[in-house]
């Protein structure tokens, strides 16, 4: 049983960290527009104060012996009912720590940067105020000490999500995104609700230290559901297959949105979950594997899809897609897994923070224009944007020793452990990892100008290139920082339990291996997008690349499986209540005759039906009551 | 029997006993009775310019007074009134959010500012609809002060209906909850053919299920030989065999309570009634009516039922999923934000009849609690309905609401609130409520159930948060309403309602408790 420490010295603010941002939220949105002016740099001062304070957090943390890094505070009791006790309660422990300072670190920087990109926007405070909140509900997230204020945080982060995806709602598209990502999200929430419940009857609590402490005590069968349930929320989340289509809509917000939500923090919170939840995974081998399918095929979904993708946003959404994969692969991996998924989930952040908000610098020197075939030769126009871009292309693509290098390679060494298949597939992965990201970059900033007429692209302001800048060193040194300064591995130890030592052998092999895919396919898309010349209209493409333009068909499959169905059932029900009962009545009162004619013309409209069904509903209630008793 | 002798005191031959009743105890009954009566006198008495002060006057302290007796009185458990009422800790939970819910109600009634022409009633309900006569009784800026003791009856009425431990006693409460209610929804001042349509309706159907109580009554007297819901237990524990008359009793009963709960199939009168009732008295209706009509099911299922949990579990099971399916999916579609609402309280029924299902104290403990939650929810969404209008009344087609959110961002946000609660958001009421359900419906073993459910509330979620959406997301038009400035009435009820949602999900603890101890029925 682990240990758990009251909050002292530094670790008594755990809930200032979360207070602070949603001040600042509560400030930006209620203040109206009186806070115009100053809101804006308010929005970043309260996430750059949670930034500060998790650093102390951390000094503090790291002064303590390993077995005593798990505190926790208790703000008061939330939920205390027959039997079901649930306290506002936090836990900050190393998984919690390195997510906080991920969240509110990269969240400062895309803070500083959105001063620049959204400063001629007219609802820039109520951006600002949305873009608090959201890390107010990310940082309740992963700091919860129970599943339940997990899942508050995880609403939250979802509803905030949801109003920046909106933002710029006088598009309709951006509406429909919102809509879209929402529904998506609240299939998966139901899995998670119903893990909640499952937990509660299973082990009398939903705290993490009485559900894993009793973990052992459950049977294999719950556990699976549990650990079943947990994947549908995290697919939901972290857009994994099947629930992967609203990822590539959500592009549709303001690029840091995508950067700081749809690429460093929210989306990862599947994979927070998973390793959070390890003590039900390692118990529950059907779930873990169905874990490392998932993983497996959102790979190499997301993968294609970035490859075909013209619009730059949604070719990265791809490839988010693809990475989160890697890390929920390596999550279902088991004690090898976690340590690297939330290693890879770290790196991937500020890389992945950095190719988006380099995105959003061309974007905003290109009139916002996505379409990457008229993009070509930016290298001489943005040349810290071009820079910085190109070492996360490299910390993206693997290449040593930028940061993606180390996490990557340690999940694919990790999976060959597992099973040579899995390992093989990841490698692969990897190599059409670069092959799109050398596309992307080639055609965006290579070859020659296929800009628009009026388009006059300029490098951007300091504001917007000094977070660039911050993100690309990050991209150079977190993943050595990590393994080696900051040992993760046996950081995190503690919470994903011991892994079992990978032979060192079979790294050298595996590193050259993948190596040869990444440059492989790295000089396919140097090659097929430099030689030739990029068409500004896109060619018919074979059909993969058709399919992959569709997402995959991921809308269609939706389409025919849940929304024709529901919209259906929607029209049945209603046809059902209105005419087939009216139409049932009519008859009925036909064939009662001149009694009900009588009554027809003594009443108005519906209320003889209303009467009729109602005694209908009657009728089926005795019989039921009587065919309980009879049978 | 001879003749009784000269200088015999008339006692001596038919003994008469006083009735044992504990005035203390039904005092809130007697109080709004006594108010309603008063406020009739006031009607007669007080010449017409004087009405409405001294009418808000005589509600106003009536309602707070009997909510002082329901405080004090806290903690009883006493069946008085010759075992007719019974005083336990879920009666007067219920009594005493009743109270409460009906004052911030009374305030949504008595406002006269977001009209131009008055408050939300017809000036003088009896002229036709369109005639000169109204005209000119607006034009005067006449006033229906007779809503009063309506108000006051129906109120009394549903007090007596939480506590009544016989059933005749329940059926009396519940025509005097009811009746009242008739009269009210045919008030409107604006679209009064659709408000007088409403009440036509409303009243026949409910005549009918009044019926079906009635009958049921009656045959299950004719079972147990007695009215009182304790002794009908007994009965049903005493006699092992079955019997026609106890189950179709029961299930005719149970008919007449469902339909005043709104579940399917007895809901159809609910989306006609609320919308076409004045929307202070929709508000009115749809907490407390539901309240009130958990209270009396509740009841009626855990004392007089309780031994035939195993006949009637499976039919409330049938009719708790087909009421959050009809109630969530045909929400949908709707275009009237009444009309929407009507059908989300359709599906809060079904959500709240998941824990009735449960029937442990935890089932008991969490329906308690979804309904304090609901109700103060309901009267608050209710409030910003009134408040969105044009020159011609209230503006309740959806399409209105576009962009109502850049006009008037504070009640747009109130009403987020409003919905993210009824869709069961997290740090609201409503989060809450629904968690307590269903985990007490999951630790009864209805796991079925609740996945029904969950399914139900994600459904129920999309067009809660459409309307969201719609204020939030959609430009202002031409065609948005106007939310008009209300007067300080319609500001308490509005601010009270969010406040309750809002602290119902952030400190849910005291309340939990509260439900917690009302531990169980009396017998």
């Amino acid at each position: 049983m682990e240990q758990i420490m009251p909050a002292t010295g530094a670790f008594s603010l755990i809930w200032v960290l979360i207070a602070l941002p949603l001040a600042g939220a509560a400030v930006l949105l209620l203040g109206g527009r009186m806070t115009n002016k100053w809101g804006p740099y308010l929005g970043v001062l309260t996430v750059v104060g949670s930034a500060a304070l998790g650093v102390v957090m951390l000094l503090q943390m790291m002064g303590l012996p390993a077995e005593d890094r798990s505190i926790q505070q208790v703000a008061y009791r939330w939920v205390f009912a027959d039997g079901l006790s649930v306290d506002m309660a936090f836990r900050l422990d190393q998984l919690s720590m390195v997510f906080v300072l991920l969240i509110t670190i990269v969240g400062s920087l895309i803070h500083v940067y959105s001063l620049g990109y959204m400063e001629h926007d007219p609802d820039r405070r109520k951006f600002f105020g949305y873009l608090n909140l959201f890390v107010a509900a990310m940082l309740l997230l992963v700091l919860a000490n129970n599943y339940l204020l997990l899942y508050v945080g995880w609403e939250g982060v979802g509803l905030a999500s949801y109003l920046l995806i909106g933002f710029w709602q006088v598009k309709p598209s951006a509406a429909a995104a919102a809509k879209k990502a929402f529904i998506i999200n609240r299939v998966g929430d139901v899995g998670l609700g119903l893990a909640i419940m499952v937990m509660f009857v299973t082990f009398g609590s939903v705290t993490f230290a009485d559900v894993f402490g009793q973990a052992s005590a459950a049977s294999e069968g719950t556990l699976t559901a549990i650990g079943l349930l947990l994947l549908l929320a995290a697919c939901g989340k972290s857009a994994q297959f099947p629930l992967q289509a609203w990822l590539l809509d959500a592009m549709e917000g303001p690029t840091p949105v995508s950067a700081l939500i749809h690429a460093a923090t929210m989306v990862t919170a599947g994979v927070y979950l998973i390793v959070r939840s390890n003590a039900i995974f390692d118990r529950a081998v059907w779930a873990a594997t169905a874990v490392v399918v998932v993983g497996l095929i959102t790979v190499f979904m997301g993968a294609i899809i970035g490859s075909a993708k013209d619009d730059i946003k949604k070719s990265l959404a791809g490839s988010t897609m693809s990475q989160i994969g890697y890390m929920i692969t390596a999550a279902g991996l088991g004690p090898i897994g976690y340590v690297f998924a939330i290693f890879h989930l770290l790196t991937h952040g500020v890389f992945k923070a950095g190719l988006f908000l380099g995105a959003g610098s061309v974007m905003h020197g290109m009139n916002d224009g996505v379409n990457m075939r008229r993009y070509g030769a930016l290298r001489k126009v943005m040349v810290i944007t071009t820079i910085t871009f190109f070492i996360g292309y490299l910390a993206i693509i693997g290449i040593p020793p930028f940061a993606g290098f180390w996490s990557k390679d340690e999940i694919i060494h990790a999976a060959f452990e597992k099973g040579p298949v899995i390992g093989a597939l990841l490698i692969l992965g990897a190599g059409i990892t670069g092959f799109y990201m050398s596309r992307m970059v080639a055609m965006t900033f290579f070859g020659k100008a296929r800009w628009e007429d009026d388009v006059h692209p300029h490098e951007s302001k300091a504001v917007m290139t000094i977070p660039l800048i911050i993100l690309a060193i990050g991209s150079t040194v977190l993943g050595m920082a990590l393994l080696f300064w900051g040992h993760i591995e046996e950081w995190l130890e503690p919470v994903t339990g011991i892994a079992t030592a990978p032979s060192p052998l079979s790294t050298a092999a595996t590193i050259g291996i993948s190596l040869a895919f990444v440059i492989v396919g790295a000089s396919i898309g140097w090659i097929m997008y430099l030689r030739r010349e990029v068409p500004i209209t896109a060619p018919r493409g074979s059909l993969l690349t058709r399919a992959a333009r569709r997402d995959l068909y991921g809308d269609d499959v939706n389409e025919v499986l849940v929304v024709r169905p529901s919209y259906w059932l929607s029209r049945v029900l209603v046809w059902f209540d209105r005419a087939w009962v009216d139409g049932f009545v009519n008859g009925i009162a036909a064939f009662v005759g001149g009694f009900s004619g009588r009554l027809r013309r003594y009443q108005s409209g519906f209320a003889r039906s209303y009467a009729l069904s109602m005694v209908g509903g009657a009728v089926l209630v005795v019989l039921a009551l009587l065919l309980v008793r009879l049978s | 029997m001879s003749a009784p002798a000269f200088g015999m005191h008339l006692a001596d031959v038919v003994p008469f006993n006083l009735p044992s009743i504990d005035y203390r105890l039904i005092a809130p009954i007697l109080i709004l009775m006594g108010a309603g009566l008063l406020s009739v006198l006031v009607e007669a008495f007080i010449p017409r310019r004087g009405r409405r002060p001294v009418q808000l006057i005589v509600v106003f302290v009536a309602l707070l007074a009997a909510f002082a007796m329901v405080l004090a009185a806290a903690g009883s458990r006493a069946v008085t009134a010759e075992g007719s009422i019974a005083i336990d800790g879920p009666g007067l939970l219920l009594q005493g959010t009743l109270l409460l819910v009906a004052l911030l109600a009374a305030m949504l009634m008595a406002e006269r500012m977001v009209d131009p022409s008055g408050d939300a009633f017809a000036p003088r309900a009896s002229t036709l609809p369109g005639s000169e006569d109204e005209r000119q009784f607006t034009q005067r800026g006449y006033l229906q002060t007779e809503i009063w003791p309506l108000f006051c009856f129906s109120v009394s009425g549903m007090l007596l209906f939480v506590v009544s431990n016989d059933l005749l006693i329940m059926f009396v409460a519940l025509e005097i909850m009811s009746l009242p209610l008739y009269l009210l929804a045919g008030m409107a001042r604006r679209r009064r053919l659709l408000s007088q349509e409403a009440a036509m309706k409303y009243f026949l159907l409910g005549a009918l299920s009044s019926a079906f109580f009635l009958y049921g009554s009656a045959l299950l007297y004719g079972f147990s030989g007695s009215i009182d819901l304790p002794v009908i237990a007994d009965q049903i524990t005493a006699k092992p065999s079955q019997s026609w008359l106890l189950m179709i009793g029961a299930a005719f009963v149970l008919i007449g309570l469902l339909f005043k709960v709104g579940a399917v199939p007895f809901h159809q009168w609910v989306p006609d009634v609320y919308q076409g009732s004045p929307t202070p008295v929709t508000g009115f209706m749809a907490a407390t009516v539901k309240i009130a009509a958990f209270g009396a099911l509740l009841r009626v299922l855990y004392v007089a039922l309780g031994g035939l949990q195993w006949d009637w579990a499976p039919m409330l099971w049938i009719i708790a999923i087909l009421t959050m399916v009809v109630g969530s999916v045909i929400a949908i579609t709707q275009t009237d934000i009444k009309r929407m609402l009507a059908y989300s309280s359709i599906a809060q029924a079904g959500f709240i009849l998941v824990g009735v299902v449960a029937a442990t104290r935890e089932g008991l403990a969490s329906a308690l609690f979804y309904l304090i939650a609901y109700a103060f929810t309901t009267i608050g969404a209710f409030a910003v309905i009134a408040m969105a209008r044009d020159s011609s009344g209230e503006a309740t087609h959806l399409s209105r609401w576009a962009g109502l959110g850049r006009k008037s961002p504070i009640v747009a946000t109130a009403f987020t609130i409003f919905m993210l609660a009824l869709a069961g958001i997290p740090l609201t009421s409503g989060f809450i409520a629904k968690f307590s359900v269903f985990t007490a419906a999951i630790a009864a073993g209805d796991t079925w159930l609740v996945i029904v459910a969950v399914l139900a509330s994600l459904v129920a979620a999309f067009f809660y948060l459409r309307v969201v959406v719609l204020m939030f997301f959609a430009e202002p038009g031409p065609e948005t309403a106007t939310v008009a400035v209300p007067s300080v009435f319609t500001t308490v009820a509005l601010a009270a309602g969010a406040t309750v949602t809002v602290v119902l999900g952030v400190v849910p603890q005291p309340v939990l408790e509260m439900v917690a101890n009302a531990d169980v029925f009396i017998r």
